[in-house]
Parts: structure tokens; sequence; C-alpha cells
């Protein structure tokens, strides 16, 4: 009896349908896996956001809320915008040759379509903290070289009032700027670009 | 009567071969000592905090508008809820005790080592559930270190190369830690995970029951057996250390109760002061840190400074970690499994890893100034040098001679 079992077609009838089998199981687990992904409503929740910024003196921070994260508006003094080109040899990517940081028009000395205004996304691009901010020079625990900017309270990096990373710090790169535009002089669109812009 | 049931359920269902088997008839050493008590002890918390988990689930609300103010609630005006919530919290630091003391014991007496792997690989596989159940279930208060602890471990699933930010965004269900990210870690915290430890620990224990438990002098008992095939220096389990078990879980009970009664939130190393202040996606606390028992992994975390633009050494570092324990069995090449009769090497090894284990685990609880990210490298070497270095100093150690059978 045992003599007329063909045991290679039994072992190949048993491997085409076990991989037929996973096949299907495979394609089951997509809707599960996709279903965890954002939904449509958390896709939508990205609307920009219009900031007045007529009352920010310099030296003030002012942070908004854009896709659920902090946004800081800080709007900086000369003094402020001088000393940022003294720290260059202190920073990773002072020229902020990486693109995927910034839209292309505020790949420039301040990071900023305007000078006098930082537009920056308040989250450490090392594990997503939001740093601190410490404009006050030269404070004890930070050093004597320190001239303001941003210190990440949970894995110790700095950056610079143009959101530079320093070099040394667990942070990679430099902070990202959101795509944002200008309605004037006072109201800032944080979320999207200018028409024709990039 | 009750002998003509139990025959009436035998034949149905092993009820009377299961007890003989893992109970009455299981011969464990009869040498085991104070360090033996502590897998006792994590069966009981499992249970523990399973149950209180379920009455907790009863009252607690996972959105992010109201699950804050839900556990207030229980903590204020379900009635005994304050007593329910503090035996979970607190059941989830004295998990973590018990865990590492049964984990320091299985590296003290070598109880990893062959027959045994798989009981440690089941164990270890626990131990990584936990950690999962453990974090997910601190998002769940959604107070801020609820929030930020999550965010900040969740974006370590981003640092991993390519893939990264697609799997961070789809771990959370949203661009931030958002409701949808509370939505699904209850799921996962209160149901998924559960499920798999449970499974763990049954697969944990039947290994352990098919190879015999080891002992303190780490001496193979089933060498020497009696006429009957009884090992003669093992001891029924039941009564014997049933009985011992709930005596030292009476002990431990004291303490437990002093916590959960006199001082519920650690001095702020079970529940930590942050987390009294409710989740807010814009501002990070001045000094975030993980609970106590992540500090040691989160410290060789921020020891690895970012190479190249990427912060995946660190994550790879901490990953690491914990890939070495599983290693364990293989790394280790000695013949000698108790520490009572290894050579000065392993012992002067063991004594530096746990000053290593216990120093990572302060320096991930304070903040990263030069002098402490100093140490946390020193550290952190010290941690992988224990594993990756123990194939030689335990082939070259000179061990001592083993006895046959056990000694007290």
């Amino acid at each position: 009896m045992s003599s007329d079992i063909d045991t290679g077609k039994r072992r190949f009838l048993t491997a085409a349908a076990s991989v037929v089998g996973g096949a299907g199981a495979a394609v089951v687990a997509i809707p599960f896996v996709a279903s965890m992904a954002p939904s449509a409503k958390a896709e939508a929740a990205g609307a920009p956001v219009r900031v007045d910024i007529s009352r920010l003196e310099p030296g003030q921070l002012l942070t908004v809320e854009w896709r659920g994260q902090p946004v800081w508006l800080f709007r900086r003094s000369p003094e402020i915008i001088a000393d940022l080109a003294t720290l260059n040899d202190q920073l990773r990517d002072p020229h902020s040759q990486q693109t995927s940081q910034q839209p292309q028009y505020a790949q420039n000395p301040g990071r900023s379509i305007r000078d006098d205004l930082m537009v920056m996304v308040g989250i450490c691009t090392h594990l997503g903290c939001s740093p601190t901010f410490r404009p006050e020079l030269a404070p004890a625990d930070l050093g004597a070289n320190w001239k303001g900017g941003f210190f990440c309270p949970c894995h110790g990096s700095r950056f610079d009032l143009a959101g530079r990373v320093y070099q040394g710090v667990p942070a990679p790169t430099n902070l990202v700027v959101p795509p944002y535009h200008f309605l004037g002089d006072d109201v800032v669109i944080v979320g999207e670009s200018a028409e024709g812009a990039a | 009567m009750f002998a003509n049931m139990m025959n009436w359920i035998d034949a149905r269902f092993p009820a009377s071969k299961l007890w003989r088997e893992h109970l009455s008839e299981y011969y464990a050493p009869k040498n085991l000592n104070f360090w033996y008590y502590f897998g006792a002890f994590a069966v009981f918390l499992l249970v523990l905090q399973i149950v209180t988990g379920i009455f907790l689930t009863m009252n607690y609300k996972p959105d992010a508008d109201m699950a804050f103010a839900s556990v207030e609630y229980i903590m204020r005006d379900v009635q005994w809820g304050w007593l329910i919530r503090y035996l979970h919290s607190t059941g989830a630091s004295a998990f973590f005790i018990v865990i590492y003391l049964h984990m320091f014991r299985g590296l003290m007496y070598g109880s990893y080592k062959q027959p045994r792997e798989l009981v440690w690989i089941f164990g270890m596989l626990i131990y990584v559930a936990l950690m999962a159940e453990a974090f997910m279930g601190y998002l769940l208060p959604w107070g801020q270190m609820s929030y930020w602890g999550a965010q900040v471990i969740i974006s370590l699933f981003g640092a991993v190369p390519f893939v990264g930010e697609s799997l961070a965004l789809w771990i959370r269900g949203d661009f931030v830690v958002a409701d949808a990210t509370l939505n699904r870690f209850f799921a996962l915290h209160v149901i998924a995970i559960p499920l798999v430890l449970v499974a763990l620990v049954v697969m944990h224990i039947i290994a352990l029951h098919e190879v015999g438990s080891n002992n303190p002098d780490g001496v193979d008992i089933k060498k020497y057996k009696d006429e009957n095939g009884k090992p003669l220096d093992g001891i029924p389990f039941h009564p014997y250390y049933t009985v011992k078990d709930i005596a030292g879980l009476t002990v431990f009970l004291f303490l437990f109760s002093l916590v959960v009664f006199f001082m519920p939130e650690g001095g702020g190393w079970f529940l930590e002061d942050a987390n009294f202040v409710p989740a807010d996606p814009l501002t990070t606390p001045e000094h975030i840190v993980p609970v106590w028992y992540f500090t040691p992994f989160y410290a060789i975390l921020r020891a690895i400074p970012s190479v190249a633009g990427s912060s995946f050494p660190g994550v790879a570092a901490m990953g690491l970690a914990i890939v070495m324990l599983f290693l364990l069995p293989w790394l280790d090449r000695s013949p000698v499994r108790s520490v009572r009769y290894r050579g000065p090497y392993f012992r002067t090894a063991l004594a530096i890893f746990v000053v290593t284990f216990v120093m990572l685990g302060f320096l991930g609880t304070q903040p990263a100034t030069p002098t402490y990210t100093v140490m946390s490298q020193v550290f952190t070497i010290l941690y992988f040098a224990f594993f990756i270095l123990m194939p030689f100093y335990t082939k070259y150690d000179k061990d001592k001679p083993v006895p046959d059978r056990v000694t007290d």
C-alpha cells in the first residue's frame, strides 16, 4: 500500500498549497497594515496657519501649532543677524547644504525669507523633542561662547538662532524650515510656499 | 466521589497529568536559594498587572482629549480607583525590579548555558515584550512625560536609514504623537502584547520543565537518581517550593504595599513629576527622562554621537545592547555554570558588568553634561566589552572543580 504513495507529488502539492496560502495571508495583511497609516483626517489636518507678527518685538519668540507641531517665529535684531556669520566654524552645516531641511528660498545665511524673521519647526532633528529657547548670552550651563539659540533638553543638541546645528551634538541636521510666505509685512502663512516659489 | 470525578476529567483532559508533570512530580534542586524567588514573583506580578489592568480599562478613556482627565477621575472619583491604579503603576516598576534580579540570577549561575538556551531566549523575548508593554502603557495617562517619552522613542525608528521616516509615521499614525497613537497604543497594551506575554511565559515554563531547573551550584541533578528514578538532590516543586515561594511572596508583598500605600510615586522614579501635567505638543519638559527601567539603554543611546548626519549608530547600539543578551549562551565558552566555581576573570567581568549596568542606569537619568557624556561612553564600552570579550575570558579562565552533587 505504502509503495503506491507518490511522495514527490505529495511534497509538490504541499509546497504549492503553502505558497498560495502564504501569498493569500500576505495580501490579507495589507489592509491591516495600511489601517495604521495616517488616516484621511490626519492627512487633512496639515492646513496652513496664518500668523500675525506685527506685535513681535526683536528678541521675542512666538510658537504656533502647525500639523500638531510647534512652529517658532522669532524676530531677530541686527546684532543677532550679525552674530550668525561668526558661528559658521562651530556648525555642522553652516551653509544649509542639506536641501531637505529647508525650502530653496530659505537656503541662505539666515535660513529665512527675511533676515529679521526666523520661521522654524521647533522639533529637534535628533529624536523629536522640542528644544528650549535660550536667548541669553553665555549662561553658566551652555558656556561662554553661547550667542543665544535653542538647546534640546532631551539629549543636549544645540542650534543657533537660524536653527543651524552645532558640531559634536547628537542632532544630525539643521532644524527644518517649513514652507511659508508673507502676506504683506505683518502676516505669515505657515505651511505653504508663495505661488511659483519652489 | 472526588476520585471518580477526577477520573472522569482525566479521561477527557490531562488535569492530573499536568499537575504531576509541573508541580507534584516536577523535581527541582533542593538547594535553590534566595535568588530563585523572583521567577515566582514575576508570575504573581503578571497576574496582578492583568487583573488591575482589566479594572482600569473599565474607567479609562483612550482619547487624547479625555485620557488625562479619565486617569484623574479614576484617582479621585472611582471607588478604590486610586488603589487599583497605584497597584498597576507600582506593579510595573516592581515587575522590572523582579525581572532584572531574575536575569542577574541567570547570569550568576549560568542558567542560560546548555541545555537551557531556549529557556533563556524565551525569557529574553519576555523581557523585550515587557519593555514594549511598559512603554505603551506609559503613554496612556497622556501626561507630559508620557507624550515626550513616546515622541523620543518613536523617533528612534525614524533614524533607521531609508525607511525610518515612513516607519515612524506608520507607528504614530499621524505626523506627531497624537490621538491615533494613543488609541493604537491602548489596543496593543491591553490585548496584543499581554497575549504575547502570556504565551511566552507558558513557553518559558514548558522549556524549563523539559530540561529542569538549574541551581546555585550549576550541577546537573539528573545524574544521580534513586531506585525510583527520582533525582537524589531534587524535591517535588509542590509542596516544597510552592510553600516556600508563597512565604517569600508575603515578604515581597510587605515591601510592595509599603510603596503602594506610602510612596506610590516612588520618589519620582515610578511616576515622574512631569506626568502630572497634561500632554502639551508645543513644549518639552525641561528635564525629560524615561522611567528608570529604560535608563541604561537610554544612556547608551545618548553616548554614541551621530555619524555622517545620521543618529542611527546610537539607535543601533541601543538595539545591539539587547541583542547581546540574547547571544549569551553562545558567547560563554566556560564548561562551568555557577559563579561559585568560576575563575577570577569571569567573576571580575561580572562585577564590572553589574557596576556598569547600574551606572548606565544612573547616567540615563541625568542631564547630558560633557562629564556625564564621557562617563556614558566609557560605561557603554564596558557594557559591550563584557559580551564581546566573553568568549576569550571564559575560555582561558581558571575555573575551579565543580562538585558532583549539590553542596547545601
